[in-house]
């Protein structure tokens, strides 16, 4: 349960998620959407908000590892649970800042390599579902990628980019966790 | 695009659930998913005085796979339900029907009873309910009861479910050994609510089709289920009488749906689809039924649908 006051006859919950690893607490009413309460409340502005009901896919975060439409919750449901944002996905100490590099996980520097974005309104949606996309599915068809971003609309890019940004993360995901194994087997020789 | 204020409860219990839909009555809501109410609420088509989150109900996040039904807990999420694959063993038209439910960003959020009690006849699982011959158990002050689904809907986004009564499960009866089930449906885009959908169950039995039944999406006001058997029983699938006899079944449905235009189909190319996807999805059913298991152990095997005591077997394992 959250613990409540009232302010101008609206009960006002204070509400504490967990968002890319740190527990953050605002006081909202009941009605704040979980968008609203990233990006007003918690002053994440990297989730954008599009349609509001659930169509554009641009609100899309992770909710404890599962891509959800955060326009369709409430900040009051999302007590005690783990929230990603675009900012959690990439390793830079400081979220505000646009990553670069290798700091970038293997879905924005897709993004980035392959124009997967014009404007970039739509782009943390995408980022964030395809992101929770390739841990389940680590190398899709290009048909299954389309089907994976069928959820998200982008007015630029035509989707064809974004179908080969797609295919292009799961490589670099493929690439970089060879990488690893390839330095944690010379760790092991030394 | 913001939803009116509201009074927001979080019950831990079925018990507090009720109690609290009990005290507001007509002004409270359920929230559990929120995929289909949230929406209505951000748009202010609906501004209801109180929500009852039962997103912290303990208890009701369970898919069980009894010999006679699938069980699915009012918290139980679509994607859920869509990969359990004890409940796909035992009743594959769930997940076949399931793919079909909006995006997957959506399906991870939203319920399966949920969507059933928002009762919207674009809604599939509904008509997956109605397909399956499925039952709605609702808690109340009085206690619990079972609304079979032919008393549940009564009317678009209107069911028999009282304004103090939550919803805690759905039973969805798994075939008779022998049956073959399908689901297809046409949408302008993928994850779009359908134009038209259409389910069937097709039973085979040495050979020949012993019964079949259809149910639809986006082309009746209330979840409908016609038995197409006076078409189909008898007939050998893939034999000399086989494409007449889909016809014949296709023409039914032709008659039996009772489309709305609007601005993405008319009512003409609605019945038109719906007919086209049943001739299509027919022959699919067949194929599936070739290596149907169906429910287990097999009652009878002259029952379409399994017997009530079945159906309450304490048994909970999964059954192949």
């Amino acid at each position: 349960m959250t613990d409540t006051t009232q302010m101008a006859g609206e009960t006002i919950h204070d509400v504490t998620v967990r968002v890319n690893g740190i527990r953050r607490s605002a006081h909202v009413p009941a009605r704040r959407l979980l968008s609203d309460f990233l990006r007003h409340d918690l002053e994440l502005t990297g989730t954008h908000v599009g349609c509001e009901h659930g169509v554009c896919g641009a609100c899309t975060v992770l909710v404890d590892g599962a891509p959800m439409r955060s326009c369709l919750m409430f900040a009051v449901t999302a007590q005690d649970h783990a929230i990603t944002t675009v900012e959690g996905l990439c390793s830079a100490p400081d979220a505000r800042v646009a990553p670069t590099g290798e700091s970038m996980n293997p879905v924005q520097q897709a993004f980035a390599e392959c124009h997967g974005l014009q404007c970039g309104f739509c782009t943390p949606g995408f980022l964030t579902t395809v992101t929770a996309y390739l841990d389940e599915n680590p190398s899709p068809t290009s048909e299954q990628a389309r089907e994976a971003i069928s959820g998200n609309l982008c007015r630029c890019t035509g989707y064809q980019n974004i179908v080969k940004s797609v295919l292009r993360a799961a490589e670099i995901k493929a690439e970089r966790a060879d990488e690893r194994a390839d330095e944690q087997a010379g760790e092991e020789s030394s | 695009m913001k939803p009116a204020p509201f009074e927001h409860h979080a019950p831990l219990s079925v018990e507090e659930a009720v109690a609290v839909l009990n005290e507001v009555g007509h002004d409270g809501k359920v929230l559990a998913g929120g995929q289909s109410l949230i929406p209505i609420l951000n748009m202010r088509l609906a501004s209801p005085a109180h929500l009852v989150d039962i997103n912290r109900v303990a208890g009701l996040d369970a898919v069980e796979v009894t010999p006679g039904a699938v069980r699915v807990g009012a918290l139980v999420r679509h994607a859920g339900l869509e990969r359990s694959e004890e409940a796909y063993a035992a009743l594959p038209l769930l997940r076949q029907a399931l793919v079909n439910v909006a995006h997957p960003a959506i399906r991870n959020r939203g319920t399966t009873v949920g969507s059933i009690a928002h009762a919207d006849a674009a809604g599939e699982m509904p008509a997956i309910l109605a397909l399956t011959e499925g039952v709605v158990e609702a808690a109340g002050p009085s206690g619990p009861r079972e609304i079979p689904w032919r008393d549940f809907f009564l009317g678009a986004l209107e069911t028999s479910l009282e304004a103090e009564e939550l919803a805690v499960a759905v039973r969805f009866r798994r075939f008779a050994t022998g049956t073959g089930t399908a689901f297809v449906e046409a949408a302008r885009r993928h994850g779009d609510y359908a134009m038209a959908g259409v389910g069937v169950a097709v039973t085979v039995t040495d050979g020949v089709v012993s019964g079949a039944r259809a149910s639809f999406v986006s082309v009746t006001d209330v979840p409908s289920v016609l038995d197409l058997g006076p078409a189909l029983v008898g007939v050998e699938p893939g034999g000399d009488a086989w494409a007449a006899a889909v016809d014949a079944a296709a023409e039914a449905v032709h008659e039996h749906v009772d489309p709305e235009g609007d601005i993405h189909a008319t009512a003409e190319y609605r019945r038109m689809l719906v007919t086209e996807l049943t001739r299509r999805v027919l022959p699919r059913a067949v194929h599936e039924s070739e290596h149907s298991t169906g429910e287990s152990p097999t009652p009878s095997s002259s029952a379409q649908f399994p017997t009530h005591e079945s159906e309450h077997s304490t048994d909970s394992g999964v059954q192949s």
